[in-house]
């Protein structure tokens, strides 16, 4: 049996680390940015604060899957349905900030309604141009689809590798709804072209910076709350649930609730990562949905080591950043790298990274 | 002596057989002057090729009917050196291939830009159509005959009449038969005589034409000052119910037709799903690799293919073994390196086998660049058999579903009728009992899952003529193939035959309505929702061991 984190571990030393390293990346960012001339060599392009956003954007996404992979058993192979309806959410409202600067100049209508010739807005583009509405929509829509996916297939008792495929289903049926035209999400272009959120200019470094210093800020808080769930009496159960799930019911916990609710969290911490992601990369469309991207995600944690949530987030981003060093260095390598890595990793590190270093630590 | 005249016999047999195969000079005068003709040709104007022509199909050479059909298909051309005029047998490649219009024998091949069409217009098509059509009349293939009386019944003057009638006095084949009786119908439609209208009729009502359909609906229309096309009662009347019965067949049929699609498709499913059966219904392995495995036997194809290039039509017979090979041994590496230490975590393996996977793609990339690589289809897959007129399956999708039929077949034979499959079953029911028995479970394993992969590289070999070959191709019917065997019921073949079968019927039954994509959707989510009802699929596994997973 492998040994996962259990709740009788107490003290959260890796977790205290990587949050001081999380402030410390949100400060010297900006400052290395903004601080440091072009000419210098410790200079922050604004192509990497967008990348640094864009790995945490991942890790919030990763730690997403860990709370319910590593603490509750739940292997989702859509999550990244989650993300992207996040994704989708923020995009309408940047879309409708465009307003009339649009190739077509169309005050209300985004270019590709005019392009299709649709006269009027679908009623389910109403309320967009406001932000708060966003905001709310990009919790909802995640949320609920969370929330009534989970209920029935938990109530049905759907469980392992049936339900990691049936999730694997409903990425899929998203991916494939959203790239037609006629559903009114931009077919398969998605959204892109953005000008500006809440006023400020997308393409200003400043924007930029902000928007990290943000996600940072919304991944230290999941962070915390993540790891305030699982330590609490809820988080027990979930880990109960993981290890024994007939024992935990027949103890009398109503497992399909706390599967439901905890599933229903995880798909919301994965659609504000979406919407975070959105503004910082610029484009949103299908391919997002494609169930291989959420294959990946659950790979991230595996690497980073499963059950302790800031592995999770280390793995995202080591393994984002060697996508990004080997596709431009290397491109022939890279998935012969990442397919090794795979192996490897599940058969000789089967606690990810961060158990190869706890056990350095311990020893 | 005796010797010696013999072999001097074999020697002027030779010779003889070897001038067979040169060009041969010396012509008789039919040859001349049908070559002649011919050469009038390269120079003449439209409505002169058409007398030509005539001329030519009068001559009775033996020829006629190949350089009409060229003359029609725009594949008779004049070599720009010596005005020499030759058939080409395909337009489409360069070098073009000479034939030789007088003993119709190949006489290699030459560049396409030394060569000048000799062309032909609307009129002349028309003409030529005609022409070619009363020859076909004659012909002793059956679909050639065909094809002419259809050509002949779109312009049914007295002579073509009188040429149907002539034919109808010998023909024996019934769907011929058919087809002129239809022709002669349609001409006396036309008839002054009601009653020979109501016959017509009659016969017409049982063609499953949308042309005759079509016909017979114009009995039924209003002329400008609004009296009937057709003075008869009567005879408008029997139109109306020959109508609604043709049309009645013809839905009958369509029906039949989009069922068939529905099979087609179901079985492609089947057989990409039924190695994944084998490996995750069977052994609880989800592998990823699967499409990958598929790919590979795919690519077999194409290389077995590129290595035989003059015998497409074997080399696909022979790539199904190959591919089982190259597929099923990969299959057993990576079960002997990889899965074996992964038994019993499933989610461990579906990432190790991710990791496989792309490491072949990229092998495939490495080797084969990531473009996608063409695999011909052999001539005997290709063209449609045509039951009538209103129902016609194409035969790479019949060749589908038989094959899966076999596929099935000897998996089941394999399973039911064999040591390995005894042991594979006796390993899957129970692991621990089957090792005290004396199996050699690891052997089982690696076996299996060669098995599973193997029959993955046997679907590569179908996929390869009806998708592209490329790099990607296993990613894009993993979804699909998981799709089945969780549908059916993991470790339960029939199951997912049943399961795959059923899933491509749903799908093309609601394509008509809401169009391939959404039927797509409705599939995946009419799966979601059943997986609620049936968690473990139409044919649940039963017993103590299917708790554990």
């Amino acid at each position: 049996m492998e040994t996962l984190w259990s709740p009788t571990k107490t003290g959260d030393t890796g977790g205290k680390w990587f949050l001081r390293i999380l402030a410390l990346v949100a400060i010297a960012a900006p400052i290395l940015n903004q601080g440091v001339p072009a000419s210098s060599a410790f200079h922050l392009s604004a192509y990497g604060i967008t990348l640094i956003g864009k790995y945490l954007c991942y890790g919030m996404l990763a730690l997403a899957v860990d709370l319910i992979w590593g603490y509750c058993g739940i292997l989702s192979l859509g999550h990244t349905a989650f993300f992207s309806l996040g994704g989708y959410a923020i995009g309408m409202y940047l879309m409708r900030q465009i307003g009339p600067r649009g190739v077509y100049g169309d005050p209300i209508l985004p270019d590709f309604m005019v392009f299709l010739n649709w006269k009027s807005l679908p009623w389910f583009w109403h309320g967009f141009n406001h932000f708060p509405f966003a905001v709310l929509m990009m919790v909802l829509a995640p949320g609920l689809l969370a929330l009534v996916f989970g209920w029935f297939a938990f109530r049905s008792r759907v469980t392992g590798v049936y339900f990691s495929i049936i999730t694997q289903a409903l990425t899929y049926a998203l991916m494939l709804a959203f790239f037609r035209n006629d559903m009114g999400f931009g077919g398969n272009n998605g959204f892109t072209d953005f000008k500006d959120i809440l006023g400020f200019d997308l393409h200003s470094d400043l924007t930029r910076i902000v928007l990290l210093v943000i996600t940072a800020a919304m991944l230290a808080g999941t962070y915390m709350a993540c790891r305030a769930i699982v330590e609490s009496r809820a988080g027990r159960v979930l880990h109960a649930i993981r290890d024994a799930e007939s024992r935990t019911r027949f103890l009398g916990y109503p497992v399909e609730s706390f599967k439901v609710w905890v599933f229903v969290f995880s798909a919301v911490i994965a659609g504000i990562a979406g919407a975070l992601y959105v503004p910082q990369i610029g484009i949103i469309n299908p391919s997002e949905f494609a169930p291989i991207n959420s294959i990946e995600v659950v790979i991230w944690v595996a690497v980073g080591g499963r059950g302790t949530l800031y592995g999770a987030i280390v793995g995202a981003v080591l393994v984002n950043y060697a996508k990004t060093y080997l596709t431009g260095a290397f491109p022939e390598v890279w998935l012969y790298a990442l397919g090794a890595l795979f192996v490897l990793v599940t058969l000789f590190l089967p606690r990810g990274i961060i158990g190869l270093v706890q056990a350095r630590v311990k020893t | 002596m005796r010797h010696l005249s013999s072999g001097g016999l074999w020697l002027f047999m030779l010779l003889l057989a070897l001038g067979g195969l040169l060009p041969v000079e010396a012509q008789s005068p039919k040859d001349a002057a049908f070559l002649s003709t011919l050469n009038e040709l390269r120079d003449a104007s439209y409505s002169d090729k058409a007398s030509i022509a005539e001329r030519l199909s009068e001559s009775g050479h033996p020829s006629v009917r190949a350089v009409l059909t060229a003359l029609l298909e725009d594949r008779l051309y004049v070599r720009n050196g010596d005005q020499k005029i030759f058939i080409v047998r395909t337009t489409d490649a360069d070098p073009l291939t000479l034939v030789d219009p007088v003993s119709l024998k190949s006489v290699g091949s030459v560049a396409a830009d030394s060569m000048t069409l000799v062309g032909t217009n609307n009129g002349l098509r028309h003409t030529l159509r005609m022409t070619v059509a009363h020859f076909s009349l004659g012909s002793s293939d059956t679909d050639a005959r065909l094809d002419a009386v259809h050509e002949m019944s779109l312009s049914l003057d007295d002579e073509t009449v009188a040429l149907l009638h002539k034919r109808l006095e010998v023909e024996t084949n019934s769907r011929v038969r058919k087809a002129i009786d239809t022709a002669l119908a349609l001409a006396a439609l036309d008839g002054p005589d009601g009653s020979g209208r109501l016959t017509a009729i009659a016969t017409l009502s049982k063609s499953e034409s949308q042309d005759v359909r079509n016909r017979l609906a114009l009995l039924l229309d209003k002329s400008p000052d609004g009296s009937f096309v057709e003075g008869d009662p009567g005879v408008r009347t029997a139109a109306a119910s020959a109508v609604a019965s043709i049309d009645r067949w013809r839905n009958f049929y369509s029906g039949i037709q989009t069922l068939f699609f529905g099979l087609s498709l179901g079985s492609v499913l089947v057989l990409i799903a039924i190695g994944l059966a084998i490996t995750f219904g069977v052994m609880g392995v989800i592998n990823m690799a699967h499409g990958e495995l598929m790919m590979l036997g795919a690519y077999t194809t194409y290389v077995v293919q590129t290595a035989m290039p003059g015998h497409i039509g074997i080399s696909i017979l022979v790539a199904i073994p190959a591919a089982f090979i190259v597929s099923g041994l990969m299959g057993v590496l990576m079960e002997r390196t990889i899965i074996r230490h992964l038994y019993g975590r499933p989610l461990e393996t579906l990432l190790a086998t991710f990791g496989v996977s792309l490491l072949l793609q990229q092998m495939v990339r490495s080797i084969f660049t990531a473009l996608n690589r063409s695999v011909v289809t052999p001539d005997w897959m290709s063209g449609e058999l045509k039951l009538n007129d209103a129902l016609s399956v194409t035969y790479n999708r019949l060749y589908i579903v038989i094959f899966t039929l076999i596929v099935f077949s000897v998996i089941m034979a394999v399973f039911k009728r064999t040591r390995l499959g005894l042991d594979i079953r006796a390993v899957s029911q129970n692991r621990a009992m089957a090792k005290a028995m004396g199996i050699r479970t690891e052997w089982v394993d690696a076996m299996t899952f060669g098995l599973g992969a193997g029959i993955a590289g046997v679907a590569g070999v179908a996929l390869s003529q009806l998708t592209n070959v490329g790099p990607d191709l296993g990613q894009s019917y993993i979804i699909d193939s998981f799709m089945v065997v969780v549908f059916g019921g993991v470790g339960n073949l029939w199951g997912s035959l049943i399961g795959g079968i059923s899933m491509g019927v749903i799908n093309k039954l609601l394509e008509p309505w809401v169009g391939a994509v959404l039927a797509k959707i409705f599939v995946l989510v009419a799966l979601i929702l059943f997986i609620q009802v049936r968690p473990r699929g139409l044919f649940p596994p039963r017993g103590r061991a299917s708790e554990d997973k």
